[in-house]
């Protein structure tokens, strides 16, 4: 169902009387960015439904409280899916609050992230005024790019109404090898296949244990299997999901989750626990009550940036400081898109 | 010196001389001439001044003295865009960054390629050959267009259907701001903290930053390729072929269509073999494992017979290959020497609306006397029509502005974008209008006026003031009573 016209109201409502808003779907990331929340919840479940899905132009709209279940049952049935695995983190998860957070699954470093497959966008920004950027073709130059920007903002630059994705066709064959590796070795394995024109899907190392997925056609996947070589995973559908979802037993428990991005062949990183790592090499999880500086030092120092992902004291900041240049121009491009700065204020940065 | 001189442009200028060394800067008309235009020719203006700087610290400089007197600076790679983006503006000056274009380093363990923003798009794939990598986006202009350019336009190329634009395959910009502050945008990791304002800075044509460093993603070379050029005996039958491969579940490397005029332009220039009895021919390249290609290849051909392709020729060795994409990558040239000028299109739209805007813009031709080459890289929508007309005769040229802009307003009634790659610069701020209202306009300005608020990186480009689209509106709606008679045929 159409709900723009009545959220455009509480926005303008809301803007007119500077009072601020958190933007909310179905609550299952609820976990992600800083634990404030200000002024009333605008709710954007009742705002879904596919607006358009041509699947030989490779695009799909829809409205941002669609789940993403039902967005990748309709895939499905084309035969189609959303390249970016995104994870669901709950049943009912949106795909306005995926692209919110900006979170991609084990294919991210093989097909690209959430951003690159959004091609065009609706929004409200903090005046309450609907916006459309992008669109449903895939080149566009017209205007700056507003849709990628919005993916990872967390709700603070606009809420999100509609979005077009690029969409891509299934992998006819999927292929797991698991081999036992040390971290050092195994990274430089990621690395080294992600240099060869090798069908990789995802990796992931684990307590010494190496996987890699493998996905496209079957003669490519089966060839490409006997190349590298390892020991075939049964149940590969589930381990690959329950990895995505934070179900794999390196995720249990309260303690705090940290996620550090880095370029992705560094070397294993000098942490005191033991680690998770994906992406090939590029996302490497720690559990914990961590030292954030030292976190944030030690990621920087290999080309990246560490997040408290989940867990621990959300009051805080939890994502890695900006210089003061780059925060002093997000404070600006905030103000540009909510000058009243009543979107989820101090969701990402208390000063955004 | 171009302008009208005065003193504060002569503190301005001695100013930048101090900041430069003596060969980094142009004053003398002779000297600004080269800088007039990019590759759309027809749009003109004398710079104040040309500042080409050798390094990044000059750079800054340049920005720095041009904050102080309140200059403009108009940023330019290679001049090869086909919008006026980098055409320069009076009272304002070129800052050409075609003198940095080094490669400063290759990270072979991950694959990225750290480059100054005057290097060649072509070079960089080049440079990193013999490590088995390459970098992606291939504009046809990749033998001279530059990285830094290329960023700007976020361009895409002929292969970009599969492996993405510049926006998929650049990790980090390092970047001045008007005021020639440095920011470090993007990182070596999958993502970074904060706002996508790499995101951002893709396809901003210079308004938002001057980017002085890239890093870029590089990709390992296809195993193998091979190119299949198919003749169709009508468009539509062209389209559908294209829309039934990707149906099928194959993403190509490369999709590309032509049609009649287009081709025969092609073969008379570059002899590729194209079938110039064909309504339309599509090349449609394939890559990956030998094993994936043969099943591919199979799939691939039964599809194009099934929609009615004619006759299928098989490239398989890297000469026939390039020779085959000789000819779309030479269509520009080649259809220009069909009429003294010809007026490059670069509208998208959803493929499945391919056949009727075709036929509008076959109907347009008859009716305004012009002929018109279209070139489509039909995998992602991204139409070239090509108008030819001559320049030398006044009412033409003003027909095919007119012809063009009805183009594009088609391009957006049917679902599509004024510009797929070629950016809006001067050439689209009226279609601009077109494409997005007042308020999508203003908040477009907000954001520039976040990183600029002084408005002077690239001033009056790529978004029209509000003024001009409340202006040409009412032209709209008085279209009959306009002083302009050629423009009542639109």
């Amino acid at each position: 169902m159409d709900q723009s016209v009545i959220l455009q109201e509480q926005v303008r409502e809301a803007y007119a009387q500077s009072r601020a808003l958190h933007i909310q779907g179905s609550g299952s990331k609820h976990f992600y960015g800083r634990s404030v929340r200000h002024g009333e919840p605008l709710r954007m479940r009742a705002h879904q439904g596919v607006v358009d899905y041509e699947p030989s132009e490779l695009f799909i709209t829809l409205r941002a409280g669609t789940t993403l279940q039902n967005l990748q049952e309709q895939l499905a049935e084309a035969g189609q899916m959303l390249p970016f695995e995104p994870p669901f983190f709950g049943t009912e998860a949106t795909i306005g609050g995926t692209l919110a957070c900006g979170f991609s699954g084990p294919r991210r470093p093989y097909a690209g992230s959430a951003r690159d497959y959004v091609l065009g966008v609706q929004l409200l920004n903090g005046q309450g005024e609907i916006l459309r950027f992008g669109g449903q073709v895939m080149k566009n130059v017209a205007g700056y790019d507003v849709s990628r920007l919005l993916v990872g903002s967390l709700g603070t630059l606009g809420v999100l109404l509609e979005v077009t994705l690029k969409v891509l066709p299934r992998p006819e064959q999927e292929l797991t090898l698991v081999q036992e590796l040390p971290m050092a070795a195994a990274i430089d394995q990621m690395n080294q296949w992600a240099a060869q024109p090798l069908p990789v899907s995802a990796s992931a190392w684990y307590d010494n244990y190496l996987y890699l997925r493998l996905s496209g056609a079957t003669k490519a996947v089966e060839a490409a299997g006997r190349k590298i070589g390892g020991e075939i995973l049964t149940g590969a559908d589930a381990f690959w999901t329950d990895l995505r979802e934070h179900r794999h037993e390196f995720f249990q428990g309260d303690a705090p989750l940290w996620r550090l991005a880095v370029a992705p062949a560094s070397p294993p990183l000098p942490l005191p626990e033991a680690t998770l790592i994906e992406w090939g090499g590029g996302q490497r999880w720690l559990r914990g009550h961590q030292d954030a500086e030292a976190l944030q030092a030690l990621a920087a120092k290999h080309g990246g940036h560490a997040t408290l992902f989940r867990g621990g004291d959300g009051s805080g900041e939890v994502f890695h400081p900006l210089s003061p240049h780059l925060l002093a121009l997000q404070q600006r491009l905030k103000k540009a898109f909510d000058p009243r700065g009543i979107l989820n204020p101090g969701r990402l940065y208390a000063a955004l | 010196m171009a302008g009208d001189g005065g003193s504060g442009q002569d503190a301005f200028l001695d100013a930048l001389r101090a900041a430069l060394p003596d060969d980094a800067l142009l004053i003398h008309e002779e000297d600004l001439h080269p800088y007039e235009c990019d590759g759309l020719s027809v749009l003109k203006a004398l710079p104040l001044a040309v500042a080409l700087p050798h390094n990044r610290e000059q750079v800054q400089a340049v920005l720095k003295v041009c904050e102080q007197f309140g200059i403009g600076v108009v940023p330019r790679g290679a001049g090869t865009g086909l919008s006026g983006g980098a055409r320069p503006n009076a009272g304002a000056i070129v800052l050409s960054l075609a003198r940095l274009k080094q490669m400063l380093a290759v990270d072979t363990r991950n694959r990225t390629a750290q480059v100054q923003p005057g290097m060649r798009n072509l070079a960089i794939s080049e440079a990193v050959r013999p490590l088995g990598l390459y970098y992606a986006p291939d504009p046809s202009s990749q033998i001279a267009c530059t990285i830094g350019g290329n960023v700007a336009e976020n361009s895409g190329g002929v292969h970009c259907l599969k492996y993405g634009l510049t926006v998929h395959n650049v990790l980090a910009l390092e970047v001045l701001d008007a005021s020639g502050e440095l920011l470090h945008i993007g990182s070596q990791a999958p993502d970074s903290p904060g706002y996508d304002l790499l995101a951002l800075m893709m396809g901003s044509e210079g308004l938002l930053g001057v980017v002085t460093e890239c890093t870029l993603r590089l990709l390992p070379i296809p195993e193998n390729t091979l190119v299949i050029l198919a003749a169709f005996p009508s468009v539509g039958a062209a389209a559908d072929a294209v829309s039934a491969i990707i149906a099928a579940g194959i993403i190509p490397a490369g999709l590309e269509m032509m049609d009649q005029l287009a081709i025969a332009a092609a073969e008379d220039f570059v002899h590729a073999g194209y079938p110039r009895d064909a309504a339309a021919i599509l090349l449609c390249e394939l890559d990956g494992s030998e094993a994936e290609l043969q099943v591919r290849l199979h799939a691939v051909e039964n599809l194009l017979e099934q929609h009615g392709a004619g006759s299928i020729r098989i490239a398989r060795d890297a000469e026939t290959r390039l020779l085959l994409w000789k000819g779309r990558k030479a269509a520009f040239p080649a259809v220009g020497r069909l009429a003294p000028d010809y007026y490059c299109m670069d509208g998208t739209i959803p493929r499945k609306r391919l056949a009727e805007v075709l036929e509008q813009i076959a109907a347009w031709s008859a009716e305004y006397g012009l002929q018109v080459a279209n070139v489509f890289h039909a995998g992602d929508g991204n139409l070239h029509p090509l108008i030819l007309y001559d320049a030398n005769i006044e009412s033409q040229l003003q027909a095919a502005e007119a012809f063009g802009q009805g183009i594009l307003e088609l391009c957006v009634a049917v679902g599509g974008s004024i510009t797929g790659e070629h950016g809006v610069g001067v050439e689209k701020l009226d279609s601009m209008c077109a494409q997005f209202t007042p308020a999508e306009l203003a908040q477009l300005h907000r954001i520039k006026a976040a990183f600029d608020p002084e408005g002077r990186l690239n001033p009056g480009k790529a978004v029209p003031s509000l003024h001009r689209c409340a202006e040409l509106g009412a032209m709209h709606v008085h279209h009959g009573q306009l002083p302009f008679p050629e423009l009542e045929r639109f």
